[in-house]
C-alpha cells in the first residue's frame, strides 16, 4: 500500500492555522478582501487557505467585460435554439456564435450575420487585456520577476493571431474562429484543409515538438523533485544556491541515464522556455497559413520536406483485397 | 469462536492483510480478463481493408459483427426469371391501358412479371393501376429515369461488376424511400447567413455541427445552371488572391458533403482520400473518381428527374421546410454499404429496366 499512500496527485502535509492576510501597505493592499478561510479538500490540491483575493481595477475590468462576451455568446446560442432552454441544454456542444461570412470582409455585419460576433470579440479582448495587466501589476506588487505576465502574453499571442492579426492581414473578419465547443474543431479542421494540411507547415512541427516537450519535462521534473523530497529537495530555491544531497541525487540519476543533466535553476527555464514557444512558434505558423503560404503540403514538397509514396504500393482496395472478401456479395450472387 | 491462540497470535502480529489483497485481486482479475480474450476471443473483433499505400494509413476498418449483419434488406429483395419473348408475342403497350411509354416495348407477359416485381418493390400494391393516380404519372418518369442510370451511368452504377438499380436500390419495399432529403435552409432562428445554416443537431448534418445546408449547395443547380465547384485548395505553395477564392467556410462546407458520402458508404476518407493531400488526384483511389460520377449522375438525377417529379406530387409528399421536391442522394441508394445492397446484383433479372432503347437483351436466358 505504500505506492498509493505516497504516489497520488494529493498533497500529503496540510496546514491550518490563522490565515495569512498579506502585508497591508499601499493602495493594492487596501484594496484585497479581508476575510480568509480555510478548506481541507482545497488542502489536498494545494493550500488549504482560501483568499484574500485582489481584484483591482484591471481584474474589475476584466471580469465585467469576461460576462459581457460570455453572455453574448451564450445568449446568441440561446436565441438560435428559439429561446428553448432544454434544446439549449441539448445542443450546447454543438451551438456557436459564429464570425461574420466572407462577403463581409473587414466591415461590420448586422448583429444577426456576425455583428454579435464582433461585439463579443471586443469584449473578449478587453477582458484578456485586463487580466495580463493584472498579472503584470501583481507582480509589480510582489517585486517579482514579469516571467508569469511574459509566459502569458505568449499564449495571448497566439489568441490574437487567430482571433485579430490574421483575420486583419487575410482582409475578412470570417477567417476568424467561431466561439463554440464542436464548431471550433470544424474551424480547425477546415482551416488545415483549406490551406494543404497543417501538419506539413514547420511552425506547427515546432509548436508540437515544445508541446509534447513541455509535458515530458513537466513529467521528468515533477518526477525528479518528489523523488528527491525526503532529502529536502522540493526546497527548491535553496537547493539552487545551496546544492545538497538531494540535487546531487537528482544530477546523477538524470547524468549516469543520459549523459546530461539539467540544474535545479535550469530545469525551470527549460520548462518556461518550452512551455512559452508552444504558443508563440504556434502563432507564427497560423500568421503564415493564408498569408504567406497557401498550401502546406505543396510547401513541403518545395522544400523536399514531404515524401513521395510512388514505391510503396497501389491506390484502392483492390490492390490488397475485395469487396467479395469484406462483406460484400459476389457477383455470382452469394 | 476461533480458538483462544490464534486470536492471541493476530493481535500480537498485526498484518495490513486489505493492501495485498488489493493487489492480488487486481493482478488476478487482469489475468482472467487476459485468459479470457485468449481463450474465447476479442468480443469487438474487427477487420480491415487497406486502400492505399502501407504506411498512410489507408483502410476501411469495421466489426466482424457489423459485416456479418450485412444490409437486413437484402433478402427482401424478389427477383423473377424473365420469359423470353417469341416472335409474335403481344406487347404490352398494345395490352394495357396504362403502360409507362418506357416499357411500351415489353412483351405483356413480361410487363406482368415486371408489375409484380415493382409492386414488390415499392410496397404500393395497385402501381400502375389507376391512370389519374399521381402515382402512375410518378412512376412513368421513375421509371425512365432508372433505365437511364443504368445504360448512361453505367460507370457508376456497374462500376465494380453488374450491379445496377432498380426500384428496390431505393425504395426498399417503401413507398417513399428512406434517406431522401429536402433543402433546410437556414436551422438556426436569430442568425442570417453563415451563422445560420450550421452548428445544430440535424440529420442532414450527421449530427456534427457543419452546415446542414451541403446537398443543396453542391447538387442542386445554380441559377445558371452551373453547379459549385467542391474544390478548396490553392494547387501552388503561394498564390496570389482572387476574388471569390474558397475560405474556410468552403472547406467546412465540403468536409459536411464529404462526411455525408463517408456515412452513406460506411466509409471513411481514406476510402479514396490519402488524406495528407485531399486534393492530389495522383492520391485517391480508384473509387474516388467513381464517387466525381456519383456526384455528376446525382445532378443529373435531380435536375432531369426528381425536380419535375416534385410537380406531380401532392403537397404532403413535398418537403416540410420549402415544400420542395424529395430529392436522393448517395445515402438514399446505398444506405450506409459501399456497394447498394452489399453489391446485390438487381439488375441482372430486368434487362427491360437496364436500357432506355426499348431493345431487351434477354440472351442471358434463352
Amino acid at each position: 500500500m505504500a505506492y498509493l499512500e505516497y504516489q497520488n496527485i494529493f498533497t500529503q502535509v496540510q496546514v491550518q492555522g490563522e490565515p495569512e492576510m498579506g502585508m497591508n501597505g499601499d493602495v493594492m493592499g487596501a484594496e484585497r478582501t479581508t476575510r480568509a478561510s480555510y478548506s481541507t479538500w482545497v488542502g489536498w490540491l494545494g493550500n488549504a487557505q482560501l483568499g484574500p483575493i485582489y481584484l483591482g481595477w484591471a481584474g474589475v475590468v476584466s471580469i465585467a467585460t469576461g460576462i459581457v462576451a460570455f453572455n453574448i455568446i451564450g445568449f446568441n446560442m440561446l436565441a438560435q435554439v428559439g429561446w428553448s432552454i432544454p434544446e439549449f441544454l441539448r445542443q450546447l456542444f454543438w451551438l456557436a456564435l459564429e464570425p461574420p461570412g466572407p462577403e463581409w470582409g473587414l466591415t461590420i455585419p448586422p448583429l444577426q450575420e456576425g455583428g454579435w460576433y464582433i461585439i463579443a470579440s471586443f469584449f473578449l479582448l478587453v477582458s484578456v487585456m485586463s487580466w495580463w495587466l493584472r498579472t503584470y501589476l501583481l507582480a509589480e506588487q510582489h517585486k517579482m520577476g514579469k516571467h508569469i505576465a511574459w509566459a502569458f502574453l505568449a499564449a495571448i499571442w497566439l489568441f490574437l493571431v487567430l482571433g485579430l492579426f490574421r483575420p486583419i492581414l487575410m482582409g475578412s473578419w470570417s477567417e476568424a474562429v467561431p466561439y463554440g465547443i464542436f464548431p471550433h474543431l470544424d474551424w480547425t479542421t477546415a482551416f488545415s484543409i483549406r490551406y494543404g494540411n497543417l501538419y506539413y507547415n514547420p511552425f506547427h512541427c515546432l509548436s508540437i515538438v515544445f508541446l509534447y516537450g513541455s509535458v515530458l519535462l513537466f513529467a521528468m521534473h515533477g518526477g525528479t523533485i518528489l523523488a528527491v523530497t525526503r532529502y529536502g529537495g522540493d526546497r527548491e530555491l535553496e537547493q539552487i544556491v545551496d546544492r545538497g544531497t538531494a540535487s546531487e541525487r537528482a544530477a546523477l540519476f538524470w547524468r549516469w541515464t543520459m549523459g546530461f543533466n539539467a540544474t535545479m535553476e535550469g530545469i525551470h527555464r527549460w520548462a518556461w522556455w518550452f512551455a512559452v514557444l508552444t504558443p508563440i512558434t504556434g502563432g507564427i505558423g497560423i500568421l503564415l497559413t493564408g498569408t504567406v503560404v497557401d498550401n502546406w503540403f505543396i510547401w513541403a514538397q518545395d522544400h523536399n520536406f514531404a515524401p513521395d509514396y510512388f514505391d510503396l504500393g497501389a491506390y484502392g482496395y483492390d490492390s490488397y483485397g475485395s469487396y467479395e472478401g469484406f462483406g460484400g456479395i459476389s457477383a455470382g450472387g452469394e | 469462536m476461533l480458538p483462544k491462540w490464534f486470536n492471541d497470535w493476530n493481535s500480537a502480529n498485526p498484518t495490513n492483510i486489505y493492501g495485498p489483497a488489493i493487489v492480488i485481486g487486481a493482478a488476478g482479475g487482469a489475468v482472467f480478463v487476459a485468459a479470457m480474450l485468449v481463450a474465447w476471443g476479442q468480443p469487438y473483433a474487427t477487420e480491415s481493408l487497406q486502400t492505399g499505400p502501407r504506411g498512410t494509413g489507408m483502410e476501411r476498418v469495421e466489426f466482424v459483427s457489423t459485416l456479418a449483419a450485412g444490409d437486413p434488406t437484402v433478402a427482401g429483395f424478389e427477383a423473377i426469371e424473365p420469359i423470353v419473348p417469341r416472335r409474335g408475342d403481344p406487347l404490352a403497350g398494345d395490352e394495357y391501358d396504362v403502360v409507362p411509354p418506357a416499357l411500351e416495348n415489353v412483351t405483356a407477359a413480361n410487363y406482368e412479371r415486371l408489375l409484380t416485381s415493382m409492386r414488390a418493390w415499392t410496397g404500393i400494391p395497385d402501381l400502375l393501376e389507376d391512370p389519374d393516380s399521381y402515382q402512375t404519372q410518378v412512376a412513368y418518369r421513375m421509371i425512365e429515369m432508372t433505365q437511364n442510370l443504368n445504360e448512361n451511368w453505367s460507370a457508376h452504377v456497374n462500376a465494380n461488376a453488374e450491379v445496377g438499380v432498380t426500384c428496390y436500390s431505393c425504395h426498399r419495399g417503401q413507398a417513399v424511400p428512406n434517406n431522401i432529403w429536402f433543402r433546410v435552409g437556414d436551422v438556426n432562428e436569430a442568425a442570417d447567413g453563415w451563422p445560420a445554416i450550421q452548428n445544430r443537431v440535424t440529420m442532414t448534418s450527421n449530427f456534427t455541427s457543419l452546415p446542414s445546408t451541403y446537398l443543396e449547395q453542391y447538387l442542386l443547380a445554380n441559377e445558371d445552371g452551373s453547379y459549385t465547384p467542391i474544390a478548396v485548395h490553392d494547387l501552388s505553395a503561394r498564390v496570389a488572391r482572387q476574388p471569390g477564392d474558397p475560405g474556410i467556410q468552403n472547406a467546412e462546407m465540403t468536409f459536411g458533403f464529404m462526411n455525408y458520402i463517408d456515412n452513406s458508404l460506411g466509409v471513411g476518407c481514406t476510402f479514396c482520400h490519402n488524406t495528407r493531400a485531399f486534393y492530389d488526384a495522383g492520391q485517391v483511389t480508384p473509387q474516388w473518381a467513381t464517387a466525381q460520377l456519383g456526384i455528376q449522375m446525382v445532378q443529373e438525377m435531380i435536375a432531369e428527374y426528381l425536380i419535375p417529379v416534385g410537380e406531380l406530387l401532392p403537397p404532403e409528399r413535398l418537403g416540410p421546410v420549402m415544400a420542395d421536391a424529395p430529392m436522393a442522394a448517395c445515402r438514399t441508394c446505398h444506405q450506409g454499404q459501399q456497394r447498394p445492397l452489399q453489391g446485390l446484383n438487381v439488375i441482372g433479372m430486368y434487362p427491360e429496366l437496364a436500357t432506355t432503347s426499348g431493345d431487351y437483351d434477354y440472351s442471358a436466358f434463352e
